[in-house]
This record gives structure tokens, sequence and C-alpha cells, in this order.
């Protein structure tokens, strides 16, 4: 008797839940695909009903194109089983594209078509996909640019601040002489550099490329170093009881305890090389974003100025998710690691 | 499995086979300096241990039993007396005297097939000898988690790591910190047992620390008492009986109950 309503009771459990999370999906989840077709349908109505308050000659590719994701994003929502990984994962974005849609609606509204919002100073959506596809070449000459003068800095930056760190981190006597330098120059901000970079260098790209290099080698260094000077001696003595001579101390104990921090390091890095990198191309080097930036702005070209800084967002955060993928590959040991 | 280790063991214990080496501690005495002051830990202490001999260190908590290990590893250089493993002065780390720390310190960076490897890839001699990785993991029966992270194991698992990564290395001299203190007394029971067959078929010498007294005069020929800090040696008592022994063994209980009496826990037995 009571064994048949235990099994009837986890039957009853069991097939609730079934019917809870069916119901859950169709509101849920087909429900925030619907608004988010709904959402990019009405940017596309929105700038296809009112007329241009200017003259843009790309407001009717835009609508096309934002009707066109909004069908795909309908048939996703609904076809997301057939779909295996990309319905699962436009599932996943659906809240974050009804955002977007609803966003570009009142900036399609609020620009274009009602003037809510100053003109020049705010061009509307069509205004900077009308850069992306008229002022393509001079775009990506100047991503190309910026990525060169960037990955050579950066690579250059890293791999001797590593080196710095590791050496004195290790040597007492490399420490001694290189920690009060390090001291003096490190906190220095490297774009206070720039004027005697630009007239010491032979060329305003290796001013550049110094000066980036420098942005990145001061974190690297410090944090490399204090990644190396704490790791735990035990792990030492362990070592050197089995047999371990210096260079296995270095190479595979003391580098590979420090890496956590790094990368940490790189990652700081990263981020005040790309300050360096806007600023040198604004005023030393003539090509790059930096560069592209200022001269719309010299312009009053506001349109390209938004267009640009997107394209540098991209980058910059590209960058950013490869160094946390390449960390994630080396670092697979550490558990709960941040997720970029 | 066990069983079967013991049993063919105790075939071969009669003689040691000639690897282990001879370790003598002469007349050491150490000391730290914290704050500005002197903490005395090992005062005089004197030890002549034959080659394949199996000795357990017992004392109380921060006596400085782990002190004298460092000291017979070469970590350490005592403040006075000598180190001698087979007449030679012991002057730093040989892997011919491996530990197995209290701490397991695994590298966690690590899996556990390369945390096993350490010692032959430290000498340089991985390339030829990964077979012995292979083999010392089936021993300790951690095989099936060889790609695992530390992170990823228990506490005795990874200290059966430590150990596999200590015999990996074939030591003269095993010198081990309660390298089974982690473990459930189930997996310890057949630890031990697996130690004292690997002692016997390799014939290393040991020298272990333990809490455990009972441990102790299971596994070791002899028991050297220690006394509070600075560490003395107040007794040392030779456990004459064959292997595998067991527990409820009376001589095993007289003597227990004089060793927790030199260690002044007499009225708890
Ligand atoms: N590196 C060190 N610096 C200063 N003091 C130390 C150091 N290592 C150990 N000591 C001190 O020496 C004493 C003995 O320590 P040790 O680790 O040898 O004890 P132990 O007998 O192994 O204790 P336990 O059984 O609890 O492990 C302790 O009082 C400890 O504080
Ligand atoms: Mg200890």
């Amino acid at each position: 008797m009571s064994t048949y309503s235990v099994s009837d009771a986890t039957a009853a459990a069991a097939a609730a839940p079934r019917g809870s999370v069916r119901l859950a999906n169709l509101s849920g989840s087909y429900g925030v695909g619907l608004a988010a077709s709904l959402a990019w349908l009405a940017f596309g109505v929105s700038s296809l009903y009112w007329p241009d308050l200017g003259d843009w000659s790309r407001t009717d590719s835009l609508g096309i194109g934002a009707i066109v994701i909004a069908a795909f994003v309908l048939f996703g929502t609904f076809g997301a089983d057939y779909l295996g990984g990309a319905g699962e994962a436009l599932r996943k974005r659906a809240p974050w594209l009804v955002a977007l849609g609803a966003f570009l609606t009142l900036w399609e509204v609020a620009t274009a078509k009602f003037a809510w919002l100053p003109l020049p100073f705010f061009p509307p959506p069509q205004s900077i996909l009308e850069v992306y596809t008229d002022d393509l070449p001079k775009l990506l000459d100047s991503v190309f640019a910026s990525v060169k003068l960037q990955l050579g800095g950066y690579i250059i930056g890293a791999t001797v601040g590593f080196l710095t760190g590791v050496s004195i981190g290790w040597s007492q006597k490399i420490g001694y002489w290189v920690h009060p330098v390090l001291r003096f120059i490190g906190p220095l901000p490297a774009t206070a550099w720039l004027p005697i970079a630009f007239f010491s260098f032979p060329s305003s790209w290796s001013a550049s490329t110094f000066l980036i290099a420098l942005a990145t080698g001061f974190p690297v260094t410090v944090l490399t170093w204090s990644g190396v000077a704490s790791v735990s001696s035990a792990y030492y003595d362990v070592a050197r009881t089995l047999g371990a001579k210096p260079s296995f101390l270095v190479l595979k104990v003391a580098i590979p305890a420090a890496l956590p921090h790094v990368f940490v390091g790189l990652f700081m890095g990263l981020g005040s090389s790309f300050a360096v990198l806007v600023v040198a191309e604004m005023i030393g080097v003539k090509a790059g974003l930096g560069w592209y930036l200022q001269w719309a702005q010299g312009w009053a070209a506001y349109s390209n100025m938004y267009a640009a800084l997107i394209v540098m967002s991209l980058l910059c955060s590209g960058a950013i998710t490869l160094l946390f993928r390449t960390r994630d590959r080396l670092l697979v040991w550490q558990k709960g690691v941040v997720k970029w | 499995m066990v069983a079967q280790a013991i049993a063919q063991a105790t075939a071969e214990a009669i003689t040691y086979p000639a690897v282990g080496a001879a370790l003598d501690i002469e007349g050491v005495s150490h000391a730290f300096d914290i704050d500005g002051a002197t903490l005395p830990v090992l005062d005089n202490v004197n030890l002549a241990i034959a080659p394949g001999e199996f000795v357990a260190l017992l004392g109380p908590s921060g006596c400085g039993k782990s002190t004298l290990l460092r000291l017979v590893a070469g970590l350490e250089k005592p403040r006075a007396g000598a180190l001698r493993e087979d007449e030679v002065r012991i002057t730093g780390p040989h892997p011919s005297r491996v530990v197995v720390f209290q701490d397991p310190t695994l590298f966690p960076w690590r899996s556990v097939w390369d945390n096993a490897a350490l010692g032959l890839e430290a000498q340089g001699i991985l390339k030829t000898q990964r077979h012995r990785v292979d083999a010392v993991l089936e021993l300790v029966g951690l095989t099936s988690f060889r790609n695992a992270y530390p992170h990823q194991l228990s506490g005795g698992m990874a200290q059966r790591v430590a150990l596999a990564r200590a015999l990996v290395n074939d030591p003269k001299i095993l010198v081990l910190d309660e390298p089974l203190g982690k473990l459930d007394s189930l997996t310890r029971i057949s630890m031990q047992a697996e130690l004292v067959a690997l002692w016997q078929r390799k014939g290393f010498t040991t020298l272990l620390v333990t809490h455990d007294v009972e441990e102790a005069l299971v596994l070791a020929n002899r028991v050297i008492v220690l006394s509070d800090r600075p560490a003395r040696i107040t007794a040392d008592i030779a456990v004459d009986r064959p292997y595998p022994r067991h527990r409820g063994d009376p001589y095993l209980a007289g003597l227990r109950k004089q060793i927790l009496g030199l260690l002044g826990l007499e009225a708890t037995w």
C-alpha cells in the first residue's frame, strides 16, 4: 500500500514539471523571441514609414535590413528546436535583441524622423551605415594600421615585461638594480613620454611602438614579479628534493605558478596600451583609428566618428576576448575563473 | 591484492636487498629565530639508522619532527652536528632521499600523471622512464585519475599522489611526514600494508613521522620517541616482530602502553 502511494507521488512529481516547462517555453522564451522580432520590425518600419528629415542614402537598405533581421529572429525562435546550437544561442540572446531593437527604433525616431536630438551631433543609424558602405576602404586601412601598431607594441612590451618580472622575482641581484628604476619610471603614464618619444625616435611609428610597449610592460612586469615572488616555498622544496636544478625551478615551478598573475598583468597592460594607442595616433602617427577619429572630428563628420568608435570598441573587446580565451586554455587547472 | 602483496613480500623479507642507505644523525641541534628570539627545536639528536631499516618517529605536536626531516632531506643545514647518508655528509637535497611532506603540495597546474612524473622530469630521464610513472600510479590505485587536476581530488587521493611522486624515484631513503594522516581508516590500513610490502620488496631505508602509536608499531622495526620541544630522543624501542603484524598482538599492545606512557598519556589508555 505504502509503496504504491510513494511511486504514485513520484510519478506525479515527475509529470508536473514537464507540463510547466512546456508552458514556460511558450510564454517565456517564445514570447521573448517574438518580442525581439517585433522590436526589429518596429525599427525597420519606423525607418521606412516616416520621411527622413535629412538627406541620407541608406535609409531604405537600413529598413529592409532590419525587417530581414526581424524575420530571421522569428524563424529562429519557432524553429529553435531544429537549429541546434544556433537556436540555443538565439534563445539566450533574445532579451538583448529586444533591448537592441527598441533602442535602435528610439534612436531612429529621435534623430532621422523628428530630430528630438540635435542633428549633426547625433547622426541617425542610416548615416552610420552609410559610413560603413561608402568609406569602407579608408576605415579598413585605419583598422589595419591600428592593429599593426598595437600588436607590435603589445608583443614587445609583454615579452620584455614578462622577462623582467621573472628576473626580478627570481634574482635579488637583478631586483636590486631594476626595482628602483621600475618604481621611478613605471607609475608615470606612458602618454607623458609622448613629446620626448616623438623627437627622440627616428619615426613616429617607432615612437608609438615604444610608448605602447611601455604602457604594456609596466603592469606585466609588476604582476609577473609579484606572481613569482609569491610562489609558496613548499613547491620549491618538493622540486628540490626530487632533484630539480635551478632552471627547472624557474621554468617548471616559478613561471607556471605565477601564470595567473601574469594574465592579470597582460589584461591591465592591454587596457592601458589601448589608451596610448589612440592618443599616439591622434597626435603623432597619421594613420589608424585614433587618427580617423581626429580627422572625422576636424571635418565635423560625426557619423564617421561614431562608426569608428563602434569599430574600435569591437576590436578592443575582441582583443580582450582573445586574451581570456588564451588564459582559459592555459589555466584549465584553475577552478572558478572569471568568464569574459 | 593487498594480502597477496604482503604474502609475497614476507617471503623475501628475511634479507633486505642492498638498496637502502645508512643514515647517521650525529649530535644534531637546530633552532629558529622568531622575532629576534631563538627557538631551540632540536637538542643533540643522535640516531644511527642501518640500511633498509624502517624507523618511526613519535613525538608531541610541534616538537620538531618535521624539522628533523627537513634536515635529513638537506633542505636546511643544522646549527650544530652533522647528518650523513652512507658516510657522506648531507649538504643539500638529493633525489636519493625523497620526502613525502605533511601537506601533499601537489602542483595545481599539473595533472596527476604529470605530478607523479615530476622527479623523473626534473632529473631529465622522463622520456625513457614513462612506464615507471604508470606503474606507480597503478600501485596507489589512481590510474583512472591520471588526467585529473589536484583540485579535483579528495584529500586522501592527493596524499596518494604525493606518495606516488616520491616512490617513482626509487629512493634509497624514503622520508615520510605523516603521509597517511589524511586518509580514512580503511584506506589507511590498506596503504599501511602497501607501504610495508613496498618497503620489503624494494629495501629502501624508511623514516616515518606519525602521530599514531599503533601505526608506528605495525609498520616499523624501530620506534624513536621524542621529547617536547626542543626534541631529544627519550626512547629507542626495537619492534622485533615479523610482518604482517596484527593490531591485536599482545606484544604490540604492551609496547603501545609503554610508549603512551613515555608520551605522558598513560592515564588515557
Ligand atoms: N621555518 C620556521 N621558522 C620558524 N619556526 C619554525 C619554522 N619551522 C618550524 N618552526 C617551529 O619549530 C617547531 C617545530 O616545528 P615542526 O614543524 O618540526 O613540528 P612537528 O613536530 O612536525 O609538529 P607536528 O606534529 O604538529 O607536525 C614549531 O614550534 C615551529 O613553530
Ligand atoms: Mg610536522
